[in-house]
C-alpha cells in the first residue's frame, strides 16, 4: 500500500516535470536553444492564477485560461524581443541571453509581489480519492496532474503529426534552410512554438502550485532545471522523450527519497541520470548523431 | 574577436553609463536600502540581509521592520539614527561586500546579519574592525562564538532544540515522535542536532527521523509516510514555515493528523497571503513573537507595519524592530553620540549591553538581558494555534 | 604596415594579457598606498582573481574544447573544501600563512584534477548538451555529499561522518572543520591579493601554453573537426582529457583561494547558480579568449557592488545590462557598423603612410 501511495506521488510530481520538459525539448527541437527562462514563465503562470483566483475571486478554470494566455504573450515578447536578434549568434550567446531573462522575471516578480510566499489555493476543489477502505489516499490534485501530462502528450503528438503546423515544426526542426525554401515561414514557426511551450508552461506552474501550494519568486527555478535534466535523460528535442524522462525522473525522486535516503536524495537522482546516459549517450529517446565529414 | 571586443567595449560602456546613473538615482529613492534623510549629526547604522534571492522575505522583514523602530526613534527627538540597509542574497561573499560598501558609508553600528552563513563571515570582519553587532536573526553560536562585539537578538539554535525537547517532555505532549527537518540549512539542522541529543536524556521515542533539502522541499509524502508508519503522535518540526505550510496540507490529504511541534521558524504561517489557517490548527511552537497578540507594544507595531507594508510583520520584522530600540537604549545609556568612531561606540556598547542593570522590553521578549558572550536571554513563549489565532500554551505542571 | 609574423603576434598578444593584470596590480597597489581604494573594491580583490581563475579554466572546457560545462562550481567545491580542511589540518605544524596557503591550493588543485578525472573519462566520450548535463549533474552530487559531510579532526588524524557532528567522537582535544549544512567554520583568512595575482598568472601560464603548444593545437583540431582530427591519429579522449583535468584543477585553486578569503565557506555556494556566474563571465568575455574572460569576470564581479545605487532595482538592472550586452554585440548591423569604421581608419592611415613616401 505504501508503495502505491508513493507510486501516486512519483507519477504526480513526474507528470509535472514532464510538462516542464516538453516545453524545454520543443523549444530546443526548433530553435536549438535551451531556454533556461522556461521555469520562470511557470513562476509567472502560477502568479497569473494566484492573483486571478485570490485577488479577483475568479473560478479557477478562468484563472488557468488567464495564466495560458498571459504566458504564451509573454513568451513570444520574449523570444521576439530577447532571442529573434540573435538567431544567427552562437548557440551560448542565446544561452546567456535565456539567463538574462530568467534574472529579470525572478526580480520582476520580487518586485511586484514581493518575497513574501503566497499560499496558493489548488484550481482541482474536488475532493481525495480513497481507496482500499481509506488506505490509500490518492489526492485529487494528483490524478488530475497525471491526466493533464497524458493529455497533453497526445495532443501534442496530435499537432506534430497531423496538422500543417506541426510539419512546418518538424521540416524547421530539420533543417531551417531547405524549410525556409520550402515556403516555410520559419519566424513564425518559431513563434508558434514559443506560444505552445509557454502555454504548457502556464498549465504547469497552475498544477505544480496545486499540488505543493507555496509561490514565491523562485518557486519555478528548481523544478525548471529538474525538468531540463528530464528533457535531457529523454533524449532533448524527443516529444516522448521529455514524457518517460520527467516522469522517471519524478519517479526516482520519490522511491530514492523513500527506499535509500531523504538526505541524499538529489545525489541519487543524479546519479542515476549520469548512470543512464553512460549507457545511453543520447538520452532514452534521443536519436543516434552519425557525423559525416 | 570582432564581436568580443564589441561586447566588452558595450559591457564597460554600460558599466560606466549605469554608474552614472546610480549616482544620480541614490539618494532620492526611499525603499529598502536606501538611506532614510536625516539631519548631519545621525549614527550611522548599517543593516545587512537578503532581499533579493529565495531568502528575500527574511532580509525585507527584518529591513521593515528596523526602519519603523528608526522612524519612532528619530520621533523622539533625543538620538537620532540613520540605517542603509544593503542586500547580501543569504549569501557570504556579497554579504562582506555589503559589508565593506557599509563601512565606505560610513557605518558605526552594524544590525545584521539577517542569516547564519553571511552572518559568521561578516561578524568576523566586524570584530577584526571593532564595529558593535547586533544580529536580529543569526542563531547559530558560530555568529557570536569568540567575538565580544557580536550580540544576538534571537534565541541561538541549540537553545531551541534543548527548550523544544524539554518542553514536549515536561507536558508530555507525544510519546513517539517523528521529525522532519532540513539537511541543506544550519538553523533547522543545529536545532535538530541539539533536540535529539537532549531527547535521549528526557525519554523521548524517536520513531522517525527524515530530511529533504531546498531543492526538494515540495513532496513531503515519503517523510509523512514514514513518521505514520512508525506511530508517531507528534511530529517535531524544526523548519520554516514554508514547508511547514506544505507538510500540513499534505497530511491533510493523506488524513493523517498528529501533533505538529514547531519552532520560531513555524511563526509566519498564520500570516502567509491565502494560507488556510484551519490546516494549522492545533500546531503547537515556541515563538518570541506572535503578530496578533494584545500587548499595546504588538498593536501599535503591527498596525503602523501593515499601514507601511501593506502585510502583516513576521518574528524577523519583530527582530529587526526589537534590535534598533536596544541599540538605541544601550547608546542613551551608554552615552554614545555621533561624532564618536565606531571603534570607541564597539567598547561603550559592549560595556552598556553586558551591564548587569541593562534589560530591554521589546516585540520579542520581556526583559532581555545579555551574556558577556552575546547569547541573549529570555523565555520562549509557548503558543498554540486555536480559531486561526496564537494562544498561549498552558504549562502542564 | 609593418608586417608581423604569425609567431611574433602571438607573444605581444600573451604579453598584453599578463601586462593588463600586472599593471592591474600595480594600479591597486598604488591606490591602495595612498589611501583611496575604497573597502568596498579592496573586500572584492580576492574573489575577483578567484573568478578569473574559474573564467580562464572554464574557457579552456568551452572555448578550447569546445564543450559545455555547466558544473564547473562543483570543482571550485571541491578544491575549497579540502583547501579549507587542509590549511587548518596543518594550523598546529606549519605557522607560515603563506605555506599553509600554498599547500591548500596544491591540495584543492590535485583533489579537483582528481575529480575532473573521474567525471572527465565517463563524461567526454558524451556530446554537446548530455555533456553538459552530466556536468551540472555532478555539480549537484557534489553539493549535496557535502552538504551531509562532517569532517573533523583528532589526534588520530581525519575523521568523516555522514550522519551528525556527535558521531564524530572527536571528544575534547579535536577540532570540527565541516559541519554539514554549516560548512566550515573558522576559516583562517590566508588568502591575500597577492597571493590571487599570482594565482592568475600562473592560470594564464598553464592556460596560454597549453593552447599555443602541440597538445593545444591538437586540442583545437578536436573541436573544429573532431572526425578530421581523428583521421590524421589525433587522440582524441587523450587531449580532451588532459584539457579537462587541467581545468578542474585550476578550478580547485580557485576554490581554495577563494574558501580561504572568509571565516566561512557553505556547499550551497558552490551551485549551478554559481557555474552558470562563471559561464556568463566566458561568453561575455569571449568563447576561446582569455583575455576578454579575465575582464568580464573582473567587470561582471564589481557590477552588482556598484549597482548598489540602485537599490531594489538593483537585480533587476543587472539582468537588463546582460540581455542589453549580449544583443548589442551579437547585432549584425552594429558589427558592419564598427567593420566599416576600421576599414575607413585603416585606409586613410595607409593613404597617409603612402603620402609620406
Amino acid at each position: 500500500m505504501t508503495f502505491l501511495s508513493y507510486l501516486v506521488s512519483g507519477l504526480s510530481l513526474g507528470s509535472i516535470y514532464a510538462i516542464i520538459a516538453l516545453g524545454y525539448t520543443m523549444v530546443y527541437g526548433i530553435a536549438k536553444m535551451l531556454n533556461f527562462a522556461h521555469g520562470d514563465v511557470i513562476m509567472i503562470g502560477g502568479y497569473m492564477s494566484f492573483v486571478a483566483t485570490a485577488h479577483m475571486g475568479w473560478p479557477p478554470l478562468a484563472s488557468v485560461l488567464l495564466a495560458m494566455l498571459v504566458c504564451t504573450v509573454l513568451g513570444v515578447l520574449i523570444e521576439q524581443l530577447a532571442y529573434k536578434p540573435l538567431r544567427t549568434a552562437p548557440s551560448l550567446a542565446v544561452l546567456i541571453t535565456a539567463i538574462g531573462v530568467s534574472y529579470f522575471l525572478q526580480n520582476a516578480a520580487l518586485l511586484i509581489w514581493s518575497s513574501n510566499p503566497k499560499s496558493f489555493t489548488s484550481v482541482v476543489l474536488l475532493p481525495s480519492l480513497k481507496l482500499f477502505d481509506g488506505q490509500l489516499t490518492i489526492s485529487s490534485v494528483a490524478l488530475v496532474t497525471i491526466l493533464a501530462c497524458v493529455a497533453i502528450i497526445i495532443g501534442l503528438t496530435f499537432i506534430i503529426s497531423k496538422t500543417k503546423i506541426g510539419k512546418a515544426m518538424r521540416a524547421v526542426s530539420e533543417d531551417k534552410e531547405a524549410a525556409q525554401l520550402m515556403g516555410i515561414n520559419v519566424n513564425q514557426t518559431i513563434s508558434v512554438t514559443f506560444a505552445i511551450g509557454s502555454a504548457l508552461a502556464a498549465i504547469a506552474g497552475v498544477l505544480l502550485c496545486s499540488a505543493y501550494p507555496i509561490l514565491s519568486p523562485t518557486t519555478g527555478a528548481m523544478p525548471g532545471i529538474k525538468a531540463f535534466t528530464a528533457a535531457v535523460f529523454g533524449g532533448i528535442g524527443s516529444i516522448p522523450g521529455a514524457f518517460w524522462g520527467g516522469l522517471l525522473l519524478g519517479l526516482i525522486e520519490i522511491f530514492g527519497k523513500a527506499y535509500i535516503s531523504t538526505q541524499l536524495s538529489d545525489a541519487i537522482v543524479f546519479s542515476i541520470l549520469i548512470l543512464v546516459l553512460l549507457v545511453r549517450p543520447t538520452g532514452l529517446m534521443g536519436r543516434k548523431i552519425s557525423e559525416k565529414v | 574577436m570582432r564581436t568580443t571586443r564589441l561586447r566588452i567595449l558595450s559591457l564597460i560602456l554600460a558599466l560606466g553609463l549605469f554608474v552614472l546613473a546610480g549616482c544620480s538615482a541614490g539618494p532620492t529613492s526611499t525603499t529598502a536600502g536606501t538611506t532614510t534623510a536625516k539631519p548631519a549629526a545621525a549614527i550611522k547604522i548599517g543593516g545587512i540581509g537578503p532581499l533579493t534571492g529565495g531568502a528575500a522575505v527574511y532580509g525585507s522583514s527584518v529591513a521593515n521592520g528596523a526602519k519603523i523602530a528608526i522612524e519612532e526613534v528619530n520621533a523622539l527627538g533625543g538620538l537620532q539614527f540613520e540605517l542603509k540597509f544593503e542586500d547580501d542574497e543569504h549569501d557570504a561573499e556579497k554579504s562582506v561586500n555589503a559589508y565593506n560598501s557599509l563601512k565606505d558609508w560610513g557605518m558605526q553600528i552594524l544590525c545584521g546579519t539577517v542569516t547564519t552563513t553571511p552572518g559568521i563571515a561578516v561578524t568576523a570582519e566586524s570584530f577584526k574592525d571593532r564595529i558593535f553587532t547586533l544580529t536580529p536573526s543569526a542563531s547559530s553560536t558560530s555568529v557570536i562564538e569568540g567575538k565580544d562585539n557580536v550580540f544576538q537578538m534571537c534565541f541561538t539554535d541549540p537553545n531551541q532544540g534543548i527548550a523544544s525537547a524539554q518542553y514536549i517532555a515536561e507536558n508530555k505532549l507525544g510519546s513517539k515522535i517523528a521529525i522532519i527537518y532540513n539537511n541543506a540549512d544550519a538553523y533547522s539542522t543545529g536545532i535538530y542536532e541539539k533536540f535529539i541529543s537532549e531527547a535521549a536524556g528526557k525519554n523521548l521515542d524517536v520513531v522517525s527521523t527524515t530530511t529533504f533539502t531546498d531543492d526538494t522541499a515540495n513532496d513531503f509524502n515519503v517523510q509523512l509516510t514514514a513518521a505514520k508508519n512508525g506511530g508517531a503522535d507528534l511530529i517535531f518540526l524544526p523548519i520554516y514555515y514554508q514547508p511547514a505550510s506544505l507538510i500540513l496540507t499534505q497530511a491533510d490529504a493523506m488524513g493523517y493528523e498528529p501533533k505538529f511541534f514547531g519552532v520560531d521558524g513555524m511563526d509566519g504561517i498564520l500570516t502567509m497571503e491565502n494560507f488556510n489557517t484551519e490546516l494549522a490548527e492545533g500546531v503547537m511552537l515556541l515563538t518570541p513573537f506572535a503578530a496578533d497578540a494584545t500587548d499595546a507594544r504588538t498593536v501599535a507595531f503591527v498596525a503602523k507595519y501593515q499601514a507601511a507594508y501593506n502585510e502583516l510583520p513576521n518574528q524577523f520584522a519583530a527582530d529587526g524592530y526589537d534590535c534598533i530600540y536596544a541599540i538605541y537604549e544601550a547608546c542613551k545609556k551608554a552615552g554614545v553620540t555621533s561624532d564618536m568612531d565606531a571603534a570607541a561606540i564597539c567598547d561603550k556598547l559592549i560595556e552598556a549591553f553586558t551591564a548587569a542593570d541593562f534589560s530591554i522590553d521589546g516585540l520579542t521578549g520581556e526583559n532581555m538581558t545579555w551574556a558577556a558572550t552575546g547569547e541573549v536571554a529570555k523565555a520562549p513563549k509557548g503558543m498554540v494555534i486555536e480559531d486561526g489565532v496564537y494562544v498561549g500554551m498552558q504549562s502542564g505542571n | 604596415m609593418k608586417m608581423t609574423k604569425p609567431g611574433q603576434k602571438r607573444l605581444i598578444s600573451n604579453a598584453i594579457t599578463y601586462a593588463i593584470v600586472i599593471v592591474a596590480y600595480v594600479l591597486i597597489q598604488i591606490l591602495d598606498g595612498s589611501g583611496n581604494l575604497t573597502s568596498s573594491l579592496r573586500g572584492q580583490l580576492v574573489p575577483i582573481c578567484a573568478y578569473i581563475v574559474m573564467a580562464v579554466s572554464l574557457n579552456l572546457t568551452v572555448g578550447v574544447l569546445g564543450e559545455l560545462s555547466l558544473g564547473h562550481a562543483g570543482f571550485m567545491s571541491l578544491g575549497a573544501f579540502s583547501g579549507v580542511i587542509v590549511s587548518l589540518g596543518l594550523r598546529d605544524t606549519v605557522s607560515a600563512g603563506p605555506l599553509r596557503l600554498l599547500a591548500a591550493l596544491l591540495v584543492g588543485a590535485v583533489i579537483a584534477g582528481l575529480f575532473g578525472f573521474i567525471v572527465g573519462v565517463p563524461a567526454l566520450r558524451l556530446r554537446g548538451d548530455y555533456l553538459a548535463i552530466v556536468t551540472l549533474a555532478f555539480g549537484e552530487i557534489i553539493k549535496n555529499v557535502i552538504n551531509t559531510l562532517y569532517v573533523g579532526i583528532g589526534p588520530d588524524g581525519l575523521r568523516i561522518s555522514m550522519s551528525d557532528q556527535a558521531s564524530l567522537g572527536l571528544g575534547e582535544s579535536g577540532t570540527v572543520i565541516m559541519r554539514g549544512p554549516m560548512g566550515a567554520v573558522g576559516v583562517d583568512k590566508l588568502a591575500s591579493f597577492g597571493a590571487g595575482v599570482i594565482l592568475v598568472l600562473i592560470t594564464l601560464a598553464i592556460v596560454l601554453n597549453l593552447v599555443h603548444s602541440r597538445s593545444g593545437r591538437a586540442i583545437m583540431a578536436v573541436r573544429d573537426n573532431r572526425i578530421a582530427a581523428e583521421s590524421v591519429g589525433i587522440s582524441i579522449t587523450r587531449y580532451k582529457l588532459t584539457a579537462f583535468i587541467i581545468s578542474a584543477a585550476l578550478a580547485g585553486a580557485a576554490g581554495a583561494l577563494y574558501a580561504l578569503n572568509y571565516s566561512t565557506v557553505v556547499a550551497r555556494k558552490f551551485d549551478f547558480n554559481t557555474s552558470i556566474l562563471v559561464l556568463v563571465f566566458v561568453v561575455l568575455g569571449g568563447i576561446g579568449n582569455i583575455r576578454g574572460s579575465i575582464i568580464a569576470a573582473a567587470v561582471l564581479t564589481v557590477l552588482p557592488e556598484l549597482l548598489r545605487a540602485f537599490n531594489d532595482y538593483r537585480m533587476l538592472a543587472y539582468a537588463v545590462i546582460l540581455i542589453l550586452v549580449m544583443l548589442t554585440s551579437n547585432n549584425d548591423r552594429l558589427k558592419q557598423l564598427r567593420w566599416r569604421i576600421r576599414s575607413y581608419f585603416q585606409h586613410s592611415s595607409r593613404r597617409q603612410e603612402a603620402e609620406h613616401e
